[in-house]
């Protein structure tokens, strides 16, 4: 059946093409002026200070990060678990994940403090940093997912194919647990110092990457107007479903650890009841924006069969998971570092109090330079590398779609005649 | 009254002195001084530092009296760091601050300095992803200036809140201490003036100008002054349970 499935790339010309493009160019030239600013004039002009070292750019990095290696599952589904319906999507699928990734180093490298010694990081290791490791595991994943890209489209080494998608699926296992370990390995704060933060970050990965990957797919459709199956999109909505509902039990796991352990009480207070803006983009954000809707939208049989509510309920995953990335880093910032416990303390440098935080513009740019980049360089290569299925009908990808065909049409003729 | 600094008297100050006298006065002329005196374990310029000397810091919180910031005071002359005038004041450096602490249940209050603990194990040297934050052999935990890429984990990993990130240009810096926009600093424990034999400045004008409640010297040295006090006193660590082993001690809590 896949066979009458070609991958293409996109025929746009013109306005219809450049128009979007140019968009995104714009995007992208007024990030790369915040990051300029941003160097030239230090951190001062943002919002992040000693208390909190991270802000809304490490929020839309980290973010862009974890989606990187979750938008490589329909590869890995493909190639290591051998579901030869998602072969046509697996090179798009290592694009996008390419792409994200590429968008979120980006940000965190012109975040830097001194990014023009971008090559010091390159020459001087700490083999004990997780931050060091990250560096190999970001870099080796590029490697390793052109590498299959690479595999997957010259006719000669697609033998190779799927051993190169095994070690990139393991690799994606691994950067995710470095990225979650960028937490959970820091023991000062109440907030992270957990092993669960790797796994949840792997799971937190399935659901952001997905979603990212299937608001890819529905928009260059969408744009070239080719023809997508239910057959896709509501295998798409079934995953999504585990895998948000997998980032919700671990995040459950998180807190009620968290609250059974009379250390972390404060923190756990602090997120669930007090906390402000932190504890209103839990709720609201993380939960009800991430997990609630969409999981109300993908199962409830009103809604659940709409292409519309589906692309919809994946652009609600997406915001809830900036809520958890704002949450978990500058959240986890935020709240007092505890150094005498069951003690009051005061300073003059806001010590047993919670530090306070506002983005700036020149951050909320920054970060959406990541997103531009990652889409500037998916829409370039739809363009000129032959990734995307020419169609994704369901007469072509479903197996069952002439038998199921014939079925429908016999229960006509059965009801026309009664 | 017992002082808590390394002084001059000490027996190993007045071997050092002994011996470094008797070889300017072999070497050159009867009555010129060409070496400077030396603190106790303090090595030579042209020695390496070794593990053979572990510097801490013991500091009696008894004498320690809330509002009293000389020690912050003159860190801030030593080093350089104030006030920077774009920085906004959660954004301004902090090598050193004054902390008071208090037990709701009971009222105890006492009032403390809080700087780099100088760890045995320092999490912000685990995190580093250059090794720019490392820790000398002698137990001084440090920011190598030149390798700082300014990525902020160690400030993220430090349990003290120790560290601080240059927001903005900075001039007028000291040569001891050099300091730049995008990357972290911390209190250095006075390395240049440990390494030329002296205490660091903290200690000094809290010996000078307020309560000697700083005790500065070797804490692998069974004869100097620190190993002595903490050898008769209860002393504990501030987030001991993490252990870290931190080369800066406190009595009193």
């Amino acid at each position: 059946m896949s066979k009458r499935i070609n991958l293409d790339h996109l025929g746009l010309q013109g306005i219809s093409f450049y128009g979007p493009l140019a968009w995104i160019g714009l995007l992208i030239l007024v990030g790369l002026g915040c990051a300029y600013t941003m160097e030239h004039s230090g951190h001062v002009i943002t919002g992040m200070n000693n208390q909190v070292m991270w802000g809304t750019p490490h929020v839309f990095a980290v973010f862009l990060i974890v989606a990187a290696s979750g938008a490589l599952n329909v590869a890995s589904i493909s190639s290591v678990f051998g579901k030869q319906m998602y072969k046509p999507l697996a090179p798009l699928s290592t694009v996008v994940s390419a792409a994200l990734l590429v968008g979120g180093l980006a940000v965190l490298v012109l975040d830097l403090g001194r990014p023009d010694r971008l090559t010091v990081a390159m020459t001087h290791y700490n083999f004990k940093s997780i931050f060091a490791w990250n560096i190999y595991l970001y870099i080796g994943f590029l490697l390793i997912i052109l590498t299959y890209l690479w595999m997957m489209m010259e006719r000669r080494m697609q033998p190779h194919a799927h051993g190169a998608g095994i070690v990139a699926f393991l690799w994606r296992l691994a950067l995710t647990t470095g990225t979650g370990s960028i937490f959970g390995f820091v023991i000062a704060r109440q907030a992270y110092d957990a092993a669960i933060m790797a796994p949840m970050f792997i799971v937190f990965s399935f659901a952001y990457g997905l979603a990212a990957f299937n608001l890819v797919i529905m928009g260059l459709y969408n744009w070239t107007g080719r023809e997508l199956g239910s057959f896709v999109t509501y295998r798409f909505r079934s995953m999504l479903r585990l895998f948000v509902g997998g980032s919700a039990y671990f995040t459950v796991i998180y807190h009620l650890t968290n609250l059974y352990a009379p250390e972390h009480a404060a923190w756990e207070r602090f997120i669930l009841l007090d906390g402000g803006i932190y504890t209103a983009l839990f709720w609201l954000g993380q939960v009800g924006i991430g997990y609630v809707a969409p999981l109300l939208l993908l199962f409830h049989p009103g809604t659940r069969d709409s292409f519309s509510v589906i692309a919809g309920a994946s652009v609600l995953i997406l915001l809830g998971g900036m809520a958890q990335m704002y949450v978990t880093i500058i959240g986890g910032q935020a709240f007092p570092l505890l150094l005498f416990p069951g003690m009051e303390v005061s300073s003059g440098f806001a010590d047993g109090v919670v530090a306070s935080y506002v983005p700036s513009m020149w951050e909320v740019g920054l970060g959406l330079l990541g997103f531009a980049i990652a889409l500037l360089i998916i829409v370039l290569s739809a363009k000129t590398l032959r990734v995307v299925p020419d169609n994704l009908s369901n007469r072509f990808l479903d197996p069952d779609h002439d038998k199921t065909q014939a079925e429908l049409a016999e229960e006509r003729a059965l009801a026309q005649s009664a | 009254m017992t002082r808590y600094n390394d002084r001059p008297d000490d027996p190993d100050r007045r071997r050092l002195l002994g011996g470094a006298l008797a070889v300017a006065a072999t070497a050159i002329a009867p009555g010129i001084l060409l070496v400077a005196p030396r603190a106790a374990g303090a090595r030579m310029p042209t020695e390496p530092v070794t593990d053979a000397v572990r510097w801490g810091l013991l500091i009696d919180t008894t004498k320690c009296e809330a509002g009293c910031d000389h020690c912050v005071a003159a860190c801030q002359t030593e080093h350089g760091w104030t006030d920077e005038p774009l920085s906004r004041p959660d954004q301004d450096a902090q090598w050193i601050r004054k902390v008071e602490v208090r037990d709701p249940r009971t009222g105890y209050a006492f009032s403390l300095p809080m700087m780099c603990q100088h760890c045995e194990y320092p999490p912000c040297a685990d995190v580093c992803p250059t090794g720019a934050s490392f820790k000398r052999a002698d137990g001084i935990v440090l920011v190598d200036k030149h390798i700082c890429i300014g990525c902020r984990y160690c400030m993220v990993a430090c349990p003290y809140k120790a560290r601080s990130f240059v927001h903005e240009d900075i001039e007028g810096q000291k040569a001891y201490s050099p300091r730049g926009k995008g990357t972290v600093e911390s209190c250095t424990l006075c390395v240049h003036r440990v390494d030329a034999g002296r205490v660091p400045a903290c200690v000094e004008a809290c010996a000078a100008r307020a309560g000697d409640a700083m005790l500065f010297g070797d804490l692998n040295d069974p004869e100097s002054a620190i190993a002595k006090r903490i050898s008769q006193i209860a002393t504990t660590r501030i987030r001991a349970d993490l252990g870290l082993h931190q080369g800066v001690l406190y009595h009193g809590f």
